[in-house]
C-alpha cells in the first residue's frame, strides 16, 4: 500500500517564485523515503506541503488515501520534527510530549501511557520532569522525535532533524532513528542536504534541484547510475569526476587522448568517473594523469591531478605507494558514466 | 588594574550621593517638627517624630470633606499603579500578537499609526479625552482613572519585537500539536513573554503610579485622591496664617516612593531568573 502520494504538487509563492515544479512521488508503507538537494531546491518547501504548513498551489497531497490538500496541520495525521527541535522551552519534557494529545482530547490515563511508553523507547523517562533548556543536543532531540512519536501518526516528516548536533552525535542518531523508524513500521520522510544522510537511511532517495525531481531510486541505483550529471556530483564523496569530452567512432576523446570503449553514441558528452573507480599505476594503458596534491585520510588517500587541462580527483589505498608526478588511471568501461552534455542527461 | 577599580567605585559612589543624598536629608527631615523645620530648613539629623508624623499621614483624615487618609490614597495609586501596567501589557500584548502573527493587509500601516501616537502624549490630547471620558461618565471613577490611559504604543512595540524573535517553528510546531490561535497565544507566548511582562510591568507600574495630570482632571472626589496628588494638598491646605506640615509632605512623598520602589525589586529578581532559566 502507498501511504503517501504526491502527485504534480507545485508551489507558487504570491510574489510568483516557483519553489515546486510538479513533483510526483510516491512513498509506500513503511518506507524511508530521503529528499536529498542542496539548500534552495525546494525539498523543505516540499515537505511542508506534505505536513501542511505550505499550501499546495496545485497538484494533490493524498495521505493514507484521502486528499489532504485542504485540511489543517493538525487533521492530517502527520508528525513533524523540526530542525531546531521546536520544542516548547517553559514545558517539561512530559508536558511537551502530551501538549498534542490533550489538545486531541485524549483521556489523561492515555496521555499518561503514551508518554511513558515513547519516553521509555527514547531512553528520556529519567528527563521527563526536566524543561528542554537543561538537557543537551541528543537529549532534545529524542524528545522531538517522542513529541511525534506519542502521536501515532500516518507518517513522519523529519527536517533536517540532526543538522544542530556535532559530527559524533549525528552518526549515533542517525542510526537510532533508522532502527526506531524500522521498529515502529511508519512511513517516512526525511529531509536533509547531507548525501551522507540520505545514503544511509534512505530506502528510496529522491533528489531535487531547483525545484524539480533529478532522480528517484535507491540509494545502490543513485550511487551507481546517475540519471543527470547533477546527481553524479551530488552523490557520492569525493564527488564524481565530470570532464566534458567528445564521443566518436565508439571512443572518447578526451583532450589529446582517446579511450576505446565501444560505444555508439556520438557528440559531445561530459565523461564521469567516481573517484574510487579508477586503479592508479604508475605504468600501463590508461588514461595519462599528472599527479598533484595527495590527501592523506588513513584508510584511503586522495590523489589529486589532472587529465589534459581538467581537473580529476583519484583515491587510492592508503597502503598502495604514491604515484609519482606522472600516473595512469586505469579505468573499466563499465565504470565511465556519459552525460549529454547539452542537458546533462544520462547517455 | 586596581586603579581603575577605584576610580570606579569613586564614580559610582558620586552617582549613588547624588541619587540617594535628597532622599536621606527629605527623610530625616521628616522627621522633625513642622516648626523647626519652617524655622531652620532641611535637617540632616534625626528629629525623633517618625512614628508620630508616619502615623498621622497614615491614618489622619485630610482633605475638604475629610473622606481621604494617606492609607486610602496609597490604595488609590496601588490600583491605579497595577490597574495601568496590567492594562497596558493586556492591551499591548494582544495589539502586537495580532500585528505579528496575522499578516493581514495593513497590519505594518497600522502598527505605524500606533507607533505615531508616541508624538501624541497625554498632555496634548488632554481636552478631546476628558471629553470622551466624561461623556462616557467615567469621571470620578476607577475605570476612568485607568481606561484611558491603557493604550500604549511602547508596549505594543516591545511585544512585537519579542513575538518577531520568537522561532516560527513554535508556532508550526503548536498548529500540528492542535493548538489553535488563542491556545497558541494562551499555551505558548503568554509564557514565553513571562519576562518581557515583567519588565513591562516594573516601568509601567511606575509610569501609573506617577500618573499626576490625568487624575487631576479626571476625579474631583477625595476619596480617588492618590498619594502624589495628597504631597500637593498637605502642603496646600494649610496655607493661610498656619505653618504647612512640611514634615507631613516629606513623609507622604517618602511614602509615595516607597511601593514602585519595592515593585523594582520584587520583580527584578523574578526578571534576572527568568532571563537565566531562558533557554539560549
Amino acid at each position: 500500500m502507498t501511504t503517501l502520494r504526491i502527485k504534480n504538487a507545485v508551489k507558487r509563492y504570491p510574489n510568483g517564485a516557483l519553489a515546486v515544479e510538479g513533483v510526483s512521488v510516491d512513498v509506500e508503507d513503511g518506507e524511508l523515503c530521503v529528499f536529498v538537494g542542496p539548500s534552495g531546491c525546494g525539498k523543505s518547501t516540499l515537505l511542508r506541503m506534505v505536513a501542511g504548513l505550505e499550501d499546495v498551489t496545485e497538484g494533490e497531497v493524498e495521505l493514507a488515501g484521502r486528499v489532504v490538500n485542504d485540511l489543517e496541520p493538525a487533521d492530517r495525521n502527520i508528525a513533524m520534527v523540526f530542525q531546531n527541535y521546536a520544542l516548547y522551552p517553559h514545558m517539561s519534557v512530559r508536558k511537551n510530549l502530551a501538549y498534542g494529545l490533550k489538545n486531541r482530547g485524549t483521556p489523561k490515563a492515555e496521555i499518561e501511557a503514551k508518554v511513558q511508553e515513547a519516553a521509555e523507547l527514547l531512553q528520556i523517562a529519567d528527563y521527563l520532569d526536566r524543561r528542554p533548556g537543561q538537557l543537551s543536543g541528543g537529549q532534545r532531540q529524542r524528545v522531538a522525535m517522542g513529541r511525534a512519536i506519542v502521536r501515532d501518526p500516518a507518517i513522519f516528516l523529519f527536517d533536517e532533524p540532526l543538522s544542530n548536533l556535532d559530527a559524533k552525535l549525528r552518526n549515533q542518531m542517525r542510526l537510532e532513528i533508522k532502527k526506531l523508524q524500522r521498529r515502529l513500521g511508519v512511513a517516512a520522510i526525511y529531509v536533509t542536504h547531507d548525501q551522507v544522510e540520505a545514503m544511509t537511511l534512505a530506502d528510496k532517495i529522491v533528489v531535487l534541484n531547483a525545484g524539480k525531481i533529478e532522480q528517484i531510486g535507491t540509494p545502490a541505483e543513485v550511487y551507481g547510475n546517475p540519471a543527470t550529471t547533477f546527481v553524479a556530483s551530488f552523490i557520492g564523496a569525493p564527488p564524481m569526476n565530470l570532464i566534458p569530452a567528445e564521443a566518436e567512432n565508439g571512443a572518447i576523446r578526451l583532450g589529446d587522448q582517446t579511450l576505446n570503449l565501444g560505444l555508439d553514441h556520438r557528440g559531445p558528452v561530459t565523461f564521469g568517473l567516481r573517484p574510487e573507480r579508477a586503479h592508479i599505476g604508475a605504468s600501463g594503458e590508461g588514461l595519462r594523469m599528472e599527479t598533484g596534491v595527495v590527501e592523506e585520510l588513513g584508510a584511503i588517500r586522495l590523489v589529486h591531478g589532472r587529465v589534459g587541462p581538467h581537473e580529476i580527483t583519484v583515491t587510492q589505498n592508503a597502503d598502495q605507494p604514491i604515484p609519482g608526478a606522472e600516473a595512469v588511471l586505469r579505468v573499466e568501461a563499465s565504470d565511465i558514466h556519459l552525460f549529454d552534455a547539452e542537458t546533462g542527461r544520462r547517455v | 588594574m586596581k586603579y581603575r577599580q577605584i576610580l570606579d567605585h569613586v564614580v559610582l559612589l558620586f552617582g549613588v550621593f547624588l541619587m540617594m543624598g535628597p532622599l536621606v536629608v527629605a527623610f530625616l527631615t521628616s522627621t522633625y517638627n513642622h516648626v523647626t523645620i519652617h524655622r531652620q530648613g532641611m535637617q540632616f539629623g534625626w528629629g525623633g517624630q517618625f512614628l508620630d508624623t508616619y502615623q498621622t499621614v497614615l491614618t489622619q483624615q485630610g482633605g475638604f470633606s475629610g473622606e481621604i487618609t494617606g492609607l486610602l490614597m496609597t490604595q488609590n495609586s496601588i490600583i491605579l499603579g497595577i490597574g495601568f501596567a496590567v492594562g497596558k501589557i493586556v492591551v499591548s500584548m494582544t495589539a502586537a500578537y495580532a500585528i505579528v502573527y496575522f499578516r493581514f493587509r495593513a497590519g505594518t500601516f497600522f502598527f505605524w499609526v500606533i507607533f505615531l501616537t508616541l508624538l501624541l502624549p497625554l498632555e496634548v490630547r488632554i481636552l478631546p479625552s476628558y471629553e470622551v471620558a466624561q461623556q462616557l461618565g467615567l469621571l470620578n471613577s476607577y475605570t476612568g482613572l485607568i481606561l484611558p490611559l491603557i493604550a500604549s504604543a511602547t508596549g505594543t512595540f516591545f511585544f512585537r519585537q519579542f513575538f518577531k524573535s520568537v522561532p516560527e517553528e513554535l508556532l508550526e510546531a503548536s498548529r500540528i500539536d492542535g493548538a489553535g490561535p488563542i491556545q497558541f497565544f494562551w499555551d505558548i507566548l503568554v509564557p514565553l513573554s513571562r519576562t518581557m511582562m515583567a519588565a513591562i510591568f516594573i516601568i509601567m507600574f511606575v509610569v501609573g503610579w506617577n500618573q499626576y495630570l490625568w487624575p487631576t482632571i479626571m476625579t474631583t472626589e477625595e476619596q480617588y485622591f492618590t498619594l502624589v496628588r495628597g504631597i500637593q494638598s498637605v502642603m496646600q491646605q494649610m496655607i493661610g496664617a498656619d505653618i504647612p506640615y512640611y514634615n507631613e509632605a516629606l513623609a507622604m512623598a517618602m511614602l509615595a516612593m516607597l511601593p514602585p520602589a519595592l515593585v523594582i525589586l520584587i520583580f527584578q529578581r523574578m526578571f534576572i531568573k527568568g532571563l537565566v532559566e531562558q533557554e539560549k
